[in-house]
C-alpha cells in the first residue's frame, strides 16, 4: 500500500476512522522509501526504529482527531538539529554529529504528533543550488534522475516529489526551498522572516535563513506551517505577532485580487517553457477574477550581488565555530593545536563552503567594509522599500521561480557564477523578508516541472496560500506524479 | 624639552547579573570548570543568543551614575576573533550604538584639586572563558566565565598623569560599587583596564602616538605601567626617535612594559551588525524606572551629610567611601541615632574595629538599629561613655539588643534626681568637714564628696547629674 496520492486531510481521516494505523502508515512509508531511495538518494539518516516505536505509541494512546498532523511521518532537512539523530548539514565537518537538543521547528512538529522518518540531503551547510556540494551523496531529481534536484533543499524536494514522504521541512536562505520545489514540481514555502524559529537550524546566513514546509499541495503546506510558526523564546528574531490559521483563506475566491508581474523578472533570459508557464499562470489568475498588471521592481535583481556579500559575510562568521575541538570532525595525526584547526577545517569543509568563507571574510575586512558589506546593506534597504511600496497597490507578486527547469549533474559545478544565478529570482524575497512560495506551474517538453513564484507582503501568508490554492484548484500540475524505477 | 602625557582608559567591569549576557546559564564564581555552561556557551550548532534584559538595565545604571546620555535605539555587533576560550569565535558587543555616551566623573587629587574627566562611551558585551596551561603540556578551557556580561567604559583623553589615572580608577570603582552592578574587585578580575599612553612635546599640535597596555589587573600596575611608558616614550623622543603604535604588556617582576604585538599584527575584527538579535528600543518609561531604582551617588550623599546634618567635610567623605558604610550610617540616623554621634562612632570605634580585625562592616553583628539604640542610651544618660565601650563590644560581636542588655547587666546609669538626692543628702550629712572645707575654698573637697556618692551608687550615678545636684545642695547647707 502506498499513500502517494493522499493529502494530509484524507490520511488523517483514515487514521481517525481506523482504516489505517499510525504503525501501518509508518511501515508503508519506509517500504516506499526502500523502493525509491536507490534511484533518489534523498536521505542522509533513517530514523526507522525510533519512528516505528513512536508510531506504535501513538496507536497505543489513539489518534487525536483534532490534530491533522498526528501520526504523520515527516522528513527534516539535515541542517536542523534532531536530538539523538545524526545531523550533518551534509558536511564532513559534522559527520557523526549527534545533537543533544531538537530544533524548535522539529520540536513543534513532534509536539503536534508528527514522527521524524529521517534526515534529508542538502548542499553542504545549505550552500548551493543543486545539492551537489553535499559531502555524502548526490540526490536525484524525482522526474529525471539525470538531473539535479535543485538546492539546497534538494533532499526534501526529491523525497516529497517522489512519494517517499508526504511532507518535509526545508530551509530557504536565497531560494533553497523554492528552487528545488520548482525543479521537483512540489509546493515550497518560505515564510516571512521571523515567522518560524531558527533555533536549532545550523546557521548559514542568520539574517536570511528561514525554515518552511515542502509538500505536494498547498493546503498540506499551510497545515504544517500552522504547527511550526510563532514566537520562540530561543530566537529573538521571531515575531511576537499572533499566529493566524494559515488555512483560513484557503478556498476563498480571488476575485478582484491585484497581481503584479515584475517586468524585470520577465526580461531576464528565461527558458521558453518557463516563460510560457508564467504567461499561462497569468491567464489562469485572470480567469479566476484577478487583475494582473506589469509592475517594476528596479533594484530587485541587484539582490544577487547583495546576497553574495551579506550571506557569505554572515556565513564566514557563523562557520568559525567549527574548529575540530568541541564536536564534529577532527583531523587525525595532528601535531599541535594550530594543526588541529588548520587540518580539521581543510579536510572538514568542502570547496564551496571554503569559497564562501573566503568571500565573506574579504567583504568584512577593515577598509573594504564600506565598499562591500556597507553598500550591500544600503541596497538591501532599497529592495525592502521597493517591495513595501509595490504592496501598497498590489496583493500579490507573480513570476517564475527559476529561469530554467532542472539542469544536469556537473553542468554548473565548475562555474560558480552560473550556479549562483540560479537564485536570481528568489533572493530578493529573502532580502526583503517577505513570504514567497513556489507552486507547480507546468512542465517542459522533456517532462521537467516548472515552478510559479508567488509573493505577498510580510506576515500575509494567508493570502499567499489563498492564491496558491485557487491556482492549484484551477490546474492539474500538482496531480502529476513522477515514475520512479518503473513505478509511482 | 617638556612633555605632556595623555592617557585613555578602557575599563571592563563584570556585571553581576543572575544569568549570562546572552544565555540563561548562571553567573557564578569559583564553580567546577564548565559546570555553569549550556549549549549557547559552547557555541553548539544551531544555537542563538538570548539577550538578558538585566544586562541593559545594569548598563543603564552605570550610565546614569556616570552622567551619560543613554542611546535609546541600539543594536548589537559581532566582533570576530578566534581564540580557544571564545567558542563562537566572535564576541557580541555594541560597536555602532554603545548603550551610553558623553558622561563624566569628578576626580579629587591628593592636594584636593578637583577635575572633571569625560566618559567617551560605554557599551555592554560578553566576557570570554578562561584558558589554563598545565605543565603536562595540555591546555584547558573553562567556559564558566564565557558570556558573563561586561560593561566597557571608555574615558576621554582628559587624563594627563599616572596619579590622575589612579584617581579616575578609584572614583570609577567607588561609583560603580554604589550602583550595585558589580563588586568591582580588580584583583579578582571583575574590573580590568586597558591603558593607552601617548607623550608629545608641550605645544605640539599633533597628538602623540599611543601605545596600549592590555588587561592590567591592579591599580598599582596601572600606575607603574603608565609611569614606565611615560619615561620610555620620552626617552625615545629625546633621542629623536619615533614611537611605534603597538600593544605592550606590563611585566610585573621588572616593572617595565614589553612589546606584545605591533600595529601590523593587529587583529581585523570584521565587525558587523549581529543578525541573530533584533534592534532594541529603550523607552523613556524604562529609563525612568531604572533611574528610580539606582541609589543616590556618593557626592550627593556627601553634600547632604554636610548641609543637613552638619557633618564635617572630611567625615562626610569617609562615610561615603563605600555604599555599605554610607547606607549603614543613614540607617542608623533613621533609627533615631544622632547624626553627629553616629558619624563619630562609625569613623572612630567601628572603623578601628574593622581595621583591627581586617573585616568588612557586613561581617560583624552590628546593626544600624542597635547602634542607634546605644547612641540614644548615651545621649539620654542611661549609660556612661565608659559603659558604652562595653556595650559596643557586645553589639558588634553578638546580635544583642543593647537596651535590654544594659538593664540585665545592671549597667544603667543613675540619673534620676529623686533617687540621687537622698544619697547626696546622706553623704553630706556624714561629711560636715568636707562641707566646711568646700566653703573655705578647698575645691578638692568637692571631688571627695563626688567620690563618696559614686561609691554609694557603685559607680552608676550619672556624673553630670551628681555635679549639678551636689552644687545646689552645697549652696543650701
Amino acid at each position: 500500500m502506498d499513500y502517494l496520492k493522499n493529502d494530509l486531510t484524507s490520511l488523517h481521516q483514515m487514521l481517525v476512522n481506523k482504516e489505517l494505523s499510525a504503525s501501518e502508515l509508518m511501515e508503508a512509508t519506509f517500504d516506499g522509501i526502500a523502493k525509491r531511495e536507490p534511484q533518489i538518494d534523498a536521505f542522509l539518516a533513517m530514523n526507522k526504529d525510533e519512528a516505528l516505536k513512536q508510531a506504535a505509541a501513538i496507536d497505543q494512546r489513539g489518534i487525536n482527531a483534532d490534530n491533522v498532523l498526528d501520526g504523520i511521518p515527516v522528513g527534516i532537512k539535515d541542517n536542523m538539529v534532531t536530538k539523538g539523530l545524526t545531523t550533518t548539514a551534509a558536511s564532513k565537518m559534522l559527520e557523526n554529529f549527534n545533537p543533544i537538543y531538537n530544533a524548535t521547528a522539529v520540536e513543534r512538529l513532534e509536539n503536534a504528533g508528527m514522527v521524524v522518518a529521517g534526515k534529508l540531503n542538502l548542499d553542504e551547510f545549505a550552500m548551493g543550488s543543486s545539492t551537489e556540494t553535499s559531502a555524502f551523496k548526490k540526490t536525484k531529481n524525482a522526474w529525471d534522475q539525470t538531473k539535479v534536484p535543485g538546492g539546497s533543499s534538494g533532499g526534501p524536494a526529491a523525497a516529497v516529489a517522489s512519494g517517499e514522504l508526504i511532507a518535509a521541512l526545508g530551509s530557504d536562505t536565497g531560494g533553497s526551498i523554492r528552487q528545488p520545489a520548482a525543479f521537483n514540481g512540489v509546493v515550497g514555502f518560505k515564510p516571512t522572516y521571523g515567522r518560524v524559529s531558527r533555533y536549532g537550524l545550523i546557521a548559514f546566513s542568520s539574517s536570511l535563513d528561514q525554515i518552511g514546509p515542502m509538500t505536494r499541495n498547498v493546503k498540506d503546506n499551510a497545515l504544517i506551517l500552522n504547527a511550526i510558526a510563532g514566537q520562540d523564546k530561543h530566537d529573538f528574531t521571531t515575531s511576537p505577532r499572533e499566529v493566524p490559521d494559515f488555512t483560513s483563506k484557503i478556498g476563498k475566491d480571488i476575485k478582484g485580487m491585484h497581481i503584479g508581474v515584475p517586468k524585470e523578472f520577465m526580461d531576464v533570459d528565461l527558458q521558453p517553457e518557463v516563460r510560457e508557464a508564467v504567461q499561462n499562470a497569468i491567464k489562469t489568475f485572470e480567469s479566476l477574477g484577478a487583475t494582473v498588471d506589469e509592475i517594476s521592481l528596479p533594484h530587485s535583481l541587484n539582490g544577487i550581488q547583495v546576497y553574495y556579500i551579506v550571506a557569505t559575510s554572515e556565513a564566514s562568521s557563523n562557520l568559525q565555530r567549527y574548529d575540530g575541538i568541541r564536536y564534529g570532525f577532527r583531523a587525525k595525526d595532528v601535531k599541535n593545536l594550530e594543526d588541529v584547526y588548520v587540518r580539521s577545517r581543510s579536510e572538514g569543509f568542502g570547496d564551496e563552503v571554503k569559497r564562501r568563507i573566503m568571500l565573506g571574510t574579504f567583504s568584512l575586512s577593515s577598509g573594504l567594509y564600506d565598499e562591500f558589506f556597507g553598500k550591500a546593506t544600503k541596497v538591501r534597504t532599497l529592495i525592502c522599500n521597493e517591495f513595501e511600496n509595490i504592496f501598497k497597490d498590489y496583493d500579490l507578486i507573480l513570476g517564475p521561480t527559476t529561469t530554467t527547469a532542472a539542469f544536469g549533474f556537473g553542468e554548473k559545478t565548475d562555474d560558480p557564477i552560473a550556479m549562483y544565478m540560479n537564485d536570481l529570482l528568489t533572493i530578493p524575497m529573502n532580502l526583503a523578508g517577505v513570504p514567497a512560495m513556489s507552486i507547480p506551474g507546468g512542465f517542459t517538453k522533456n517532462g521537467l516541472p516548472v515552478g510559479i513564484h508567488l509573493v505577498t507582503p510580510r506576515f500575509d501568508e494567508e493570502t499567499l496560500y489563498q492564491a496558491g490554492y485557487a491556482f492549484e484548484q484551477a490546474t492539474d500540475f500538482h496531480n502529476q506524479i513522477p515514475t520512479i524505477g518503473g513505478q509511482n | 624639552m617638556n612633555f605632556e602625557t595623555t592617557i585613555g582608559l578602557e575599563v571592563h567591569i563584570e556585571m553581576q547579573t543572575k544569568s549570562k549576557a546572552y544565555s540563561p546559564a548562571p553567573v557564578v564564581y569559583g564553580a567546577e570548570p564548565n559546570t555553569n555552561t549550556n549549549v549557547i556557551d559552547w557555541a553548539y550548532p544551531g544555537v542563538l543568543p538570548e539577550v538578558n534584559k538585566g544586562v541593559l538595565e545594569y548598563g543603564m545604571r552605570a550610565a546614569m551614575a556616570l552622567n551619560c546620555e543613554i542611546e535609546q535605539d541600539l543594536h548589537f555587533d559581532r566582533k570576530n576573533y578566534f581564540y580557544p576560550d571564545n567558542p563562537k569565535a566572535y564576541q557580541i558587543t555594541q560597536k555602532d550604538t554603545p548603550i551610553a555616551h558623553d558622561g563624566w566623573l569628578e576626580i579629587e587629587l591628593e592636594d584636593g584639586t578637583k577635575k572633571k574627566i569625560g566618559i567617551e562611551e560605554m557599551h555592554v558585551e560578553e566576557d570570554a572563558g578562561k584558558n589554563t596551561h598545565n605543565p603536562n603540556g595540555y591546555s584547558y578551557v573553562d567556559l564558566n566565565r564565557q558570556g558573563t556580561p561586561l560593561i566597557e567604559i571608555v574615558s576621554k583623553p582628559d587624563l594627563h598623569s599616572a596619579d590622575e589615572a589612579y584617581a579616575y580608577l578609584s572614583r570609577l570603582r567607588q561609583i560603580i560599587k554604589f550602583t550595585g552592578i558589580s563588586d568591582v574587585k580588580m584583583e579578582q578580575g571583575s574590573m580590568r583596564a586597558d591603558v593607552n599612553v601617548s607623550v608629545r612635546p608641550i605645544g605640539s599640535d599633533k597628538p602623540g602616538v599611543r601605545t596600549e597596555m592590555k588587561n592590567l589587573n591592579s591599580f598599582d600596575h596601572v600606575r607603574k605601567g603608565i609611569e614606565y611608558e611615560e619615561k620610555r616614550q620620552r626617552g625615545i623622543l629625546l633621542k629623536g626617535g619615533e614611537i611605534e603604535q603597538e600593544t605592550r604588556r606590563f611585566d610585573e617582576p621588572t616593572g617595565t612594559t614589553v612589546l606584545m604585538r605591533s600595529k601590523e599584527e593587529a587583529n581585523d575584527y570584521r565587525y558587523f551588525p549581529e543578525p541573530d538579535l533584533p534592534t532594541y528600543h529603550i523607552s523613556n518609561e524604562w529609563i525612568e524606572e531604572v533611574r528610580e531604582s539606582i541609589p543616590e551617588m556618593p557626592d550627593k550623599r556627601r553634600e547632604r551629610y554636610i548641609n543637613e546634618w552638619g557633618i564635617p567635610a572630611y567625615d562626610a567623605k569617609v562615610l561615603t567611601q563605600t555604599k555599605e558604610m554610607s547606607d549603614f550610617y543613614e540607617a542608623t540616623v533613621a533609627y533615631g541615632g544622632d547624626p553627629k554621634l553616629a558619624s563619630n562612632w562609625l569613623m572612630g570605634e567601628v572603623n578601628a574595629y574593622l581595621n583591627d580585625k581586617q573585616i568588612e562592616l557586613g561581617d560583624t553583628a552590628l546593626t544600624p538599629e542597635h547602634l542607634a539604640t546605644m547612641i540614644q542610651l548615651i545621649k539620654d544618660g542611661t549609660i556612661s561613655s565608659k559603659i558604652a565601650k562595653k556595650v559596643f563590644k557586645e553589639i558588634i560581636t553578638n546580635d544583642t539588643e543593647p537596651k535590654a542588655w544594659v538593664e540585665e547587666k545592671g549597667m544603667v546609669q543613675l540619673s534620676d534626681p529623686e533617687k540621687l538626692q537622698p544619697i547626696i543628702d546622706e553623704v553630706l550629712d556624714n561629711n560636715q568637714q568636707s562641707i566646711d572645707d568646700f566653703k573655705n575654698g578647698k575645691d578638692r573637697a568637692f571631688g571627695f564628696l563626688v567620690g563618696n556618692i559614686m561609691k554609694q551608687t557603685r559607680g552608676k550615678a550619672n556624673p553630670k547629674v551628681v555635679n549639678k545636684l551636689l552644687t545646689e545642695s552645697l549652696k543650701s547647707r
